[in-house]
């Protein structure tokens, strides 16, 4: 069922869910100026479920943050849903987040001091729910995780697994509009990234969620739809 | 649209012990801030309960005290016959002509010499002290060289035990009771028979005439009447205001003092402050991107340190006033410099020193936190998130 290395669907008419153009970013150090991604285009439709691969330090981070909207180009366009989000400002930008991505990250990131009912509901403190529509929200979340039984855990009472899976129903739990992953899988074992990879692929398949995630697992892209290659900041095949 | 407050609040728990020893170094300097402060506002209170609102204290003009004042017997004719004193139900003036004197005694604690205030008082003068009680033996009586003692004189002064014989005016003085006067100057002071007084200390003049009003709207009248005749070289005062007014300097030396120490103390209780909060961010850089990434502003974890900061400083607070506030059991006896004359009072702790106390508090928790909180905003997310 692998669709690796295949070019967008192009379905005409359909406007793309994120749209970049030219996109460049470079670091500069002294007059020194390293260029880390290069005029890039891409595009990613709505429903797309999209694996990021590519050598260390070929920019897939950048990349991802850059769409994410947490780090901001040197040139170029990314629109997002329309919006150019590199014209946003810093606090328009956060509130755009906040509605629009789900962040899934390598090393979890979950608050410590947060049971896991409370880190998934950290997202929803920036919204207008009452309390009662957060705790269902949150419930729905955890059980779609299949962790209702850790909700009042702490994350160091969790496996990293289940970490993750908290992460991913904090990602879920403003129901985004795109889901960013950077190696969400990198910190776990086989079977334990077979499940969390598992579940991404039913966001996708039965959510309809739109995800982009970065891999250096072969494996772990092969559950994607669409596989795009990135070397020294240039997409490649 | 914040962050919310169990999260901040739970990260000081993570770290109990930074936390505690943070607070503590702050509620040592809000227990110095406190207690001076409680000390100040017992040297007032005392002072100012100690006068009644319609006695009125005349003393000679240009004298600050009753001790520097003298008022011969024909000013003291006039005072007498004015047409405002209050008549007592047994027919008494309430009208008293009283000699007042500094003699010297050794304190029971550490034996060191300090000024006692000796009053001549009169029939009247219980009448227009209501708040003095013999708890102890009986009244002086009068005529005789026999004194009775106020509370505060015969717990902290020697040889003033009920029985026992004062040496002073080339004579001795026998005490035949105790009395309590409400927690007011008079505990610090030593009553006798006033024309036993002046004869001992061979003076011909007293040192205040204090009378009740029988109307006290009349005071302003009655204070126009007596400093606007010129047979009389008098300065009249409501003797609340008289009394009050010997606690200013005292109360605002302690006050300035013990402030100025506790901002000095603060500057290290805000460092030590400043240092725990650049701790907490220092740790907490991969939960701050986070934060951001999730869609918290700049703002919002600006404001969550600070609060964070501002915990910090209200435990201290808190801390430092429970500690304080145990200060009340003790009363201090010192010298009043403005009557050169020693005065007993206690801690007192009122509404207002609470507040300013944990407002002390918060603005220390405030400071430290603020540079450290404005850190974690200033981060860029991409790297706060690196620091994984
Ligand atoms: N703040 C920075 N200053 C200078 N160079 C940077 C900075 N951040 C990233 N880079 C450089 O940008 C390049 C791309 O980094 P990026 O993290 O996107 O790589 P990556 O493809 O995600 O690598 P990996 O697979 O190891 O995670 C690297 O060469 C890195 O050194
Ligand atoms: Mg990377």
């Amino acid at each position: 069922m692998s669709a690796a290395a295949q070019p967008a669907p192009a379905a005409e008419g359909r406007q793309p869910l994120v749209a970049i153009h030219g996109l460049s970013k470079y670091y500069v150090r002294g007059d020194q100026v390293i260029p880390v991604l290069v005029d890039l285009d891409l595009d990613v439709y709505a429903g797309e479920y999209v694996a990021l691969m590519g050598p260390s330090g070929s920019g897939k981070s950048t990349l991802l943050n850059l769409i994410a909207g947490i780090d901001k180009p040197s040139s170029g366009e990314i629109r997002v849903t329309g919006v150019d989000i590199a014209a946003l400002s810093d606090s328009e930008l956060a509130l755009w987040r906040s509605m629009h991505v789900g962040f899934i990250f390598q090393f979890y990131n979950l608050m410590p001091v947060l049971t896991a009912f409370g880190n998934v509901e950290l997202p929803l403190q920036l919204t207008t729910l009452s309390r009662a529509e957060r705790r269902e929200r949150v419930a729905t979340a955890l059980e779609l995780v299949g962790l209702t039984d850790r909700a009042t855990h702490l994350p160091n009472e969790l496996s990293g697994g289940q970490q993750q899976r908290v992460a991913i129903a904090r990602a879920l739990i403003t129901d985004p509009t795109l889901i960013v992953a950077d190696e969400p899988t990198g910190d776990l074992d086989r079977v334990t990234a077979q499940e969390i990879l598992g579940l991404l692929a039913r966001l996708n398949d039965e959510l309809g969620k739109t995800i982009i995630m970065v891999t250096h697992d072969p494996k772990a892209a092969e559950t994607a739809h669409r596989l795009i290659h990135l070397e020294k900041g240039v997409l490649v095949g | 649209m914040a962050i919310p407050l169990g999260y901040i609040a739970r990260n000081l728990l993570a770290r109990r012990l930074t936390t505690a020893l943070t607070a503590g170094g702050m509620a040592l300097v809000v227990y110095v801030f406190a207690s001076v402060l409680m000390l100040a506002a017992g040297l007032r209170q005392t002072l100012v309960s100690t006068g009644q609102d319609d006695n009125v204290v005349v003393i000679r003009r240009g004298s600050q005290t009753e001790v520097q004042s003298g008022i011969d017997r024909s000013q003291t004719g006039i005072i007498e016959s004015l047409p405002d004193i209050a008549v007592a139900a047994d027919g008494m003036r309430l009208v008293s002509k009283e000699p007042v004197v500094l003699i010297s005694l050794p304190k029971r604690a550490t034996g060191k010499p300090a000024n006692v205030v000796i009053r001549g008082v009169t029939a009247a003068s219980l009448d227009l002290r209501p708040q003095v009680r013999l708890v102890e033996g009986r009244m002086f009586r009068p005529g005789t060289s026999e004194v009775v003692v106020g509370r505060s004189i015969a717990t902290g002064f020697r040889g003033t035990d009920l029985g026992e014989t004062l040496r002073f005016a080339s004579r001795d003085w026998t005490i035949v009771g105790v009395f309590d006067a409400g927690h007011t100057g008079f505990d610090s002071e030593i009553w006798g028979d006033a024309e036993q007084m002046l004869q001992a200390f061979r003076r011909p003049v007293f040192s205040s005439v204090i009378f009740r009003l029988a109307d006290p709207d009349r005071f302003d009248a009655v204070k126009a009447t007596l400093e606007n005749d010129p047979r009389l070289t008098l300065e009249v005062k409501r003797e609340r205001q008289f009394y009050a007014d010997q606690s200013q300097a005292l109360a605002k030396f302690i006050s300035t003092l013990g402030t100025g120490i506790s901002i000095i103390f603060s500057i290290g209780a805000v460092i030590g402050a400043a240092i725990t909060m650049y701790a907490s961010v220092a740790s907490r850089t991969a939960e701050i991107g986070t934060l951001r990434a999730l869609g918290f502003s700049r703002g919002a974890i600006l404001l969550a340190f600070l609060i964070e900061a501002l915990l910090l400083g209200l435990i201290g607070g808190i801390a430092g006033l429970v500690g304080a506030s145990a200060m009340q059991a003790l009363t201090i006896s010192t010298t009043n410099f403005q009557t050169f004359a020693e005065i007993a009072f206690s801690f007192t702790l009122t509404p207002g020193i609470v507040v300013a106390s944990l407002a002390f508090a918060l603005a220390m928790g405030f400071i430290g936190g603020f540079l450290p909180a404005a850190r974690a905003a200033r981060m860029k997310i991409v790297d706060a998130l690196r620091a994984a």
